[in-house]
């Protein structure tokens, strides 16, 4: 359903943030990115919405060759791509609603989104979702009188408003305590899977990726190293990726209790 | 080095030597150019006129004492007038400055070698020349009174208000625009849903902030024919109508302290 071709991206600096990456996303799967910090995780993820311009390469998404759009017909196709990111990126001065119903400018006209006369049946969506995940009493508040984990879920509700073939998900967790971070996972990996929504979560916490995802993609300067199940993750892959460390703490038994309680 | 090692004690300074010596020069230096000017203007200053400037004081004091209340009634067209002017000015400025403004903005601007530049020379020279000195040209150009006096006003505060504003741009959190143009808005919607929330509390601040500023320079527009109060003020203070003049400082001050008041209440009601 997605499908990168030899992505290259280097910044004016000289970086090479990433060098020629191929990857393929089937229709439906959540896929995990872990990688060291400035491994390209970021810019990876960025350059498939072309928030971030790849200097080379291609990228698929179903029959669309992304790079290649005109600004008009990129917008259209963004739209078909919810993100959700690490420090929420929530309009902090817009209320829970506005919120979330800016995950259909997209679809809607400018006068339209201006004088905030979305259609009903995109404020029933939201509803609905705002209900889904447990923040429909909220709708009326403003998103900087949220805790972290309400502003994370007000994110997914934005992105999946836009009713998207794909998530593109930067580090949901980073900014959560471990408990929250938890019912983020589990929160955007159910909605994949009711949806059946392909999904690219980077993520820091190698053992919550584990616990929740169906397959995982290791990055390192750049180019993927590592590519497999999440139980294939052993101290020696670890090591690869990120580097000489003692690894048994980190890596969990995947069927640890302790991923399927609260 | 400021450390020093004395007999295995270790002495921290906090300059060397050297650098002392330069510092104390560097004092002497200034020291002397002060006293060098005291000097001179003392030189320069008819110290007549200056012994004398208590007992003129005193008796402009006497004169202007008590002021002629009966004059307020000629006041209360002239000072409407000042707000007005103060007002207007500023809701015009306003309009200019928002584009203005957006087109400064290194995050914003269509073009930075082109029209930033533009944008930037605007800023720069409304703000460089005083409203009094706008006024001055604006009589000569459109005939004295009240609109030459608003246009002063708005164009003076455009490249107060774009400056202030177009930083505020400038300073916006740009994960909040990412994630709105993510969701495949247009150019327009990213300003208005991701831009605009940002920097509304700024241009509502900088908005009551440059309306109080402009209640202040209204007030002197007067002197050079663009209507207001200040109308009143050099035409008493030309016949030496001392009581008169006490007044509409009175008058002056009030206002400013009123327009103070209710920008201390916006400014609160806004953040």
């Amino acid at each position: 359903m997605l499908r990168l071709e030899k992505l290259v991206k280097t910044y004016k600096t000289g970086d090479q943030a990433l060098k020629a990456v191929d990857l393929v996303v089937p229709e439906g799967q959540v896929l995990a990115l872990i990688g060291p910090s400035g491994a390209g995780k970021s810019t990876l993820i960025r350059c498939i919405n072309r928030l971030v311009e790849p200097t080379s390469g291609k990228v698929h998404l179903g029959e669309v060759d992304l790079t290649s759009l005109s600004t008009a017909a990129l917008r259209r196709q963004r739209s078909r791509m919810g993100m959700i990111f690490q420090e929420y990126a929530l309009v902090e001065r817009l209320t829970v609603m506005e919120n979330v119903l800016s995950g259909r400018l997209g679809y809607v006209g400018f006068w339209r989104s201006f004088l905030r006369k979305f259609p009903q049946s995109d404020i029933d969506e939201a509803f609905r979702l705002l209900d889904r995940v447990g923040m429909a009493h909220m709708s009326d508040k403003r998103a900087d009188e949220l805790s972290g984990g309400q502003r994370q879920r007000v994110g997914i509700c934005r992105a999946l408003i836009q009713n998207p073939a794909l998530l593109l998900v930067d580090e949901p967790t980073a900014s959560l305590d471990p408990k929250t971070s938890r019912q983020i996972m589990r929160l955007i990996c159910e909605l994949c899977k009711e949806r059946g929504l392909a999904a690219i979560i980077n993520i820091h916490d190698v053992a919550l990726a584990q616990m929740f995802v169906q397959r995982v993609i290791g990055l390192r300067f750049g180019a993927v190293e590592f590519d497999g199940l999440p139980e294939e993750l052993t101290p020696d892959v670890l090591t690869t990726i990120y580097g000489e460390e003692d690894w048994e703490a980190t890596i969990e038994n995947v069927n640890d209790e302790d991923g399927a309680k609260e | 080095m400021p450390v020093k090692d004395l007999n295995d004690q270790k002495i921290w300074r906090r300059r060397t030597s050297r650098e002392s010596l330069m510092h104390w020069v560097i004092w002497l230096i200034g020291v002397a150019i002060f006293a060098y000017c005291w000097q001179k203007i003392s030189a320069s200053t008819t110290w007549f006129f200056v012994w004398d400037a208590p007992r003129i004081a005193d008796d402009i004091w006497t004169r202007a004492t008590p002021p002629k209340w009966s004059y307020i009634t000629q006041l209360g067209k002239p000072i409407w007038d000042t707000l007005n002017i103060a007002t207007l000015g500023t809701i015009f400025a306003l309009i200019a400055a928002v584009p203005v403004a957006f087109l400064a903005a290194r995050n914003t601007t269509p073009s930075r070698l082109v029209i930033r530049p533009i944008a930037l020379l605007i800023i720069v020279s409304t703000r460089s020349i005083n409203s009094l000195i706008w006024a001055l040209l604006l009589i000569a150009i459109i005939g004295p009174g009240v609109f030459a006096g608003v246009m002063a006003i708005a164009i003076r505060s455009i490249g107060f208000c774009a400056k202030l504003l177009y930083e505020a741009i400038e300073e916006i959190d740009e994960t909040q625009v990412e994630a709105i143009t993510a969701t495949g808005a247009s150019r327009w919607q990213i300003m208005a849903y991701g831009i605009v929330p940002q920097v509304l509390p700024a241009f509502a601040g900088i908005a009551v902030f440059r309306w109080d500023i402009n209640i202040r320079e209204s007030t002197v527009l007067g002197l050079v024919g663009a209507g207001g109060i200040g109308l009143q003020l050099s035409s008493s203070l030309n016949v030496l109508a001392w009581p008169q003049v006490s007044l509409i400082l009175l008058v002056i001050l009030a206002a400013v302290i009123i327009s103070e008041w209710v920008s201390a209440k916006v400014r609160g009601a806004i953040i």
